[in-house]
């Protein structure tokens, strides 16, 4: 094995490090440093804080905040569990609609189809209006918090859902049967067997949609609902200025918070990933269901169907609608919509296919670099550009542009404008936000490339650069375009960091526009035509990522049968 | 002591359109060491599980120590399985793994400890009770899973491939620590296996299966000395089978074989048929008297003995020959004859 770290290796890595420093690191130090200063004194002070624990509103908002995750968690488990049930415990045919169920929702931001719901769920939805009419009561489903759970957990539930199935197809049924051979039956069984090894991927799925909701933006901004912290945050930066502490002060909670519940799962969790230490993994024996299960599982699996594709339909509608308010069905549709969008305000759609293809080819970039760094390299510290990189999770969206507002608005470009409200800096964030799951994808994909391969490479006289460009990078091919797509379509429909970091319309991608469009009734049909096209991007990229990853797991299955 | 264990009778298993067991009956004495032995899908693993209550059948009953179990669930059955995965439960310490089945019977606590103790000791892991599975190496989880069956002291033990998992130096070394602990305990076992090493080196008796049919129920000298037939000999050991047929000659039986050589042998029958030739009965000579006159196309020194792989006409024939100290090896090329050995050649009829 060659020992030397190369030139080039050195120069890669410094020039990664530097960038992470620059735009991930700097940024959320400042947010931290400007929590922590008085803004008078200029020195290190817990004032800050104890200012945000002794208002009302901010009591409330981290109040509310807490509760609307914590609801949300409980309503997502409660439509995620009996699917998860079904699948892995019965042969049944309803599974390929759970299936789908796993990421239909994924493909529509949740703050896309959280106006959309009111229609259908609001006050004066077509919901309670039928409701009204034919019972004579209402179900506040959007009512203020309400509104926020039922949107976030409508969309969230998809990851308990693969978490724990996952978890549940990870144990071999030898589990059970080993157990059942030793006289344990029932209800026991499950109790102390598949229970404790499916409980870590329901955490993992639980605490994710967790941090997700407690640090999402856009959905409770869209609802009108401002008593959150997120919401809170916003409203200080934009309102009152860059230089108020209140909105660093709930950055550094809404990341403390993220980090906590990151670390409390993996506190929970440490030694339990009992997929690797069970050897053959096929999933628990599966039983043919009985009539009258058959009648109570689809009726669960198509009542959750409709649900989860109210906001879609809801949306579509909207976007067709003339008029709708007040009335269970919009009076009359038209194609009006689309028409204005692709028309009068094509510059949303352009500038999002721009900067989601930056900052999907940023990450992949980085991606394929900091992969290649750290599992091929000898470099002593590889391994923190990963840790660093990866770190980009536990930062929201919105803490992330506080951050970029803070270090580089005293910069100016030579044309005048501000460096922070630049639209590049807007892809960076986007890519700074999205690199952990390009990094995974590119990680995995290298993993897949054997050593041999490239020093077979090597040994027949191609340079490491050649043999990085000839060899390696093509067999990676597959999970590189996955990442890229993922990257892309997850970045096209961000919000949080777009609305801080935008500051004309002429530079805003898609879901500014939505954002804009959304706050006046009259905008409502351009905005939903909108969001249909934002959702068109994030299903096709999602359907894309996932041919690519099969395409290059079935290249692996043909060479590995050929061996 | 020789009464019946186990009791397969007529039984019959389908997946689907799949018939995977085809009548098959046998019976397993109390306290025997019995393998299922056989090449992958030949329904033996399906056999075992359905005696563990796994799988069900369509005909036929599973009878243990005369009580008919074909019914009952897996949990009522009380025969202890050792699964080939293991199956040792990720997150339970070695001592919950091994007490479960105590618990389930509903075992006063003081002693559930005093079995739990005792079956430790007897596997050697008593350092290990409050690890987990992960920490332990291959050869130790086995031995937690032998133990977690035994200490519910099953009637029957079903060990369904589980020296697979080993490497091979531990494999020979756990096999014969299986064997001690099944004669300590008088265990009546059957063993799958398809490795016939594993089954020859440890069982009272085999049964031979092949897509779902036994071929043979024998002790392993048998199966390996008087095959049933063309599989059996085939599959037990290494073996070099010529079709032919046997014809009187002056009072002797000559089998000729189809590609023209005679040999003598010991046999009433008389007709078309195959001669089973172990690679170790055939002698290598110089000797012009021998009518299988051929050359040595290549040769595998095994330390113990030689095995040459000799060409007579179109056929080749393995010959396995005992080295000794300064022995001289033939070389490639080299023309030799073959001699046969009336008493240890096999007339088996052609299947």
């Amino acid at each position: 094995m060659l020992s030397k770290i190369s030139f080039g290796e050195k120069g890669l890595f410094f020039i990664i490090a530097l960038f992470l420093l620059v735009f991930l690191v700097g940024p959320v130090i400042q947010v931290f440093y400007v929590a922590f200063i008085d803004v008078n004194t200029n020195t290190l002070t817990l004032n800050n804080f104890a200012d945000f624990f002794s208002t009302s509103l901010f009591r409330e908002s981290f109040y509310n905040s807490f509760y609307v995750s914590a609801m949300s968690v409980v309503v997502a488990s409660i439509i995620a569990l009996p699917l998860a049930y079904y699948t892995s415990r019965f042969e049944f045919k309803g599974s390929v609609i759970i299936q789908s169920l796993g990421f239909i929702p994924l493909i529509m931001p949740p703050f896309v189809g959280a106006v959309a719901m009111q229609l259908f769920f609001g006050e004066n939805g077509s919901v309670n209006l039928y409701l009204e009419n034919t019972f004579g009561f209402k179900i506040p489903f959007m009512d203020g918090l309400n509104g926020v759970i039922f949107v976030q957990s409508i969309h969230y539930f998809p990851f308990i859902l693969l978490n724990l199935s996952a978890a549940l197809n990870n144990i071999d049924k030898s589990m059970e049967e080993s157990a059942q051979n030793l006289g344990s039956r029932g209800f026991g069984l499950f109790r102390k067997i598949v229970f404790p090894l499916a409980m870590p991927g329901y955490i993992a799925g639980a605490v994710l949609v967790f941090i997700k909701v407690f640090d999402d933006l856009g959905t409770p901004l869209l609802l009108n609902v401002n008593n959150m912290l997120a919401p809170q945050a916003y409203l200080r930066i934009s309102s009152i200025g860059i230089d108020d502490p209140m909105g660093y002060v709930i950055a550094v909670v809404l990341v403390v918070f993220s980090l906590a519940a990151l670390g409390i799962a993996g506190w929970a969790l440490k030694g339990k990933d009992y997929s690797t230490t069970q050897k053959g993994g096929g999933g628990l024996n599966k039983r043919k269901m009985g009539k009258w299960e058959a009648v109570g599982a689809y009726s669960i699996v198509i009542f959750t169907l409709l649900i989860v594709l109210s906001p879609h339909l809801a949306l579509t509608m909207l976007s067709f609608a003339t008029i709708w308010s007040y009335s269970i069905f919009p009076d009359a549709y038209t194609t009006a919509h689309y028409a204005e969008v692709f028309t009068e305000t094509p510059e949303f759609i352009t500038n999002t296919l721009i900067y989601a293809s930056g900052a999907a080819v940023l990450d992949i970039i980085l991606g394929v670099s900091i992969a290649y760094l750290v599992i091929r390299s000898k470099i002593k510290i590889r391994k923190t550009l990963d840790y660093v990189a990866m770190s980009a999770l536990a930062v929201p969206g919105l803490v992330l542009a506080i951050g970029y507002l803070r270090s580089f608005s005293d910069i100016e470009l030579p044309n005048g404008q501000i460096l922070a409200s630049w639209w590049l800096m807007l892809v960076i964030a986007l890519a700074v936000r999205r690199l952990p799951y390009a990094l995974r994808a590119c990680t995995a994909a290298l993993q897949q490339v054997s050593v041999s391969l490239e020093e077979a490479s090597e040994n027949l006289g191609a340079s490491k650069f050649k043999t990085i460009r000839k060899i390696t990078i093509p067999l990676m091919a597959g999970g590189i375009l996955a990442g890229f797509v993922t990257s892309f379509a997850t970045a096209a429909v961000e919000l949080s960091a777009t609305i801080m970091l935008i500051s004309s319309e002429s530079d805003a991608p898609l879901a500014y526009g939505i954002y804009i469009f959304m706050q006046s009734a009259s905008g409502r049909g351009a905005g939903a035509a909108l969001g249909i096209i934002a959702v068109i991007i994030v299903a096709g990229g999602t359907y894309a990522s996932h041919r690519f990853m099969e395409k290059s797991r079935k290249q692996r299955e043909v060479s590995s049968e050929d061996e | 002591m020789n009464k019946t264990g186990i009791q397969l009778k007529n039984i019959e298993l389908s997946f689907g359109n799949t018939k995977v067991i085809k009548n098959i009956s046998m019976d397993i004495k109390n306290g025997e060491f019995f393998s299922f032995l056989g090449p992958s899908g030949c329904g033996k693993s399906t056999l075992l599980r359905l005696i563990a209550g796994f799988e069900t059948c369509q005909k036929g009953q599973v009878i243990i120590e005369g009580k008919d179990i074909t019914k009952l669930p897996p949990w009522e059955r009380k025969v202890g399985m050792v699964f080939q995965s293991y199956a040792l439960w990720p997150h339970m310490s070695i001592r919950e793994n091994i007490e479960f089945g105590l618990k389930e019977q509903k075992l006063n606590m003081m002693e559930i400890n005093y079995k739990v103790d005792k079956v430790l000791e007897l596997v050697g892991l008593k350092e290990f009770a409050s690890r987990y599975p992960n920490q332990l190496s291959g050869g130790q989880q086995q031995r937690v899973a032998l133990a977690r069956t035994v200490v519910t002291e099953p009637k029957v033990l079903l060990l369904d491939e589980p020296l697979s998992n080993l490497d091979a130096s531990l494999r020979v070394q756990m096999r014969q620590e299986l064997l001690a602990l099944q004669r300590s305990l008088n265990l009546t076992t059957i063993f799958v296996t398809h490795d016939q090493e594993e089954a020859n080196t440890t069982s009272d008796r085999i049964a031979l299966l092949k897509g779902g049919v036994v071929q043979q129920i024998d002790c392993p000298t048998h199966l390996y000395d008087k095959p049933a037939n063309l599989f059996v000999a085939n599959f037990i050991g290494s073996a070099n089978i010529l079709k032919g047929n046997i014809r009187k000659e002056d009072n002797l039986s000559i089998f000729e074989s189809e590609e023209g050589f005679k040999i003598p042998v010991d046999s009433k029958t008389i007709g078309s048929c195959s001669l089973l030739l172990r690679p170790h009965t055939l002698n290598i000579t110089q000797d012009k008297d021998f009518h299988m006159d051929g050359v040595i196309k290549n040769k595998e020194f095994l330390g113990s003995m030689v095995r040459y792989f000799v060409n007579i006409g179109t056929r080749e024939i393995i010959v396995d020959s005992i080295h000794s100290k300064g022995s001289e090896v033939l070389g490639i090329n080299e023309k030799i004859y073959l001699k046969t050995n009336k008493a240890e050649s096999y007339v088996l009829n052609n299947e």
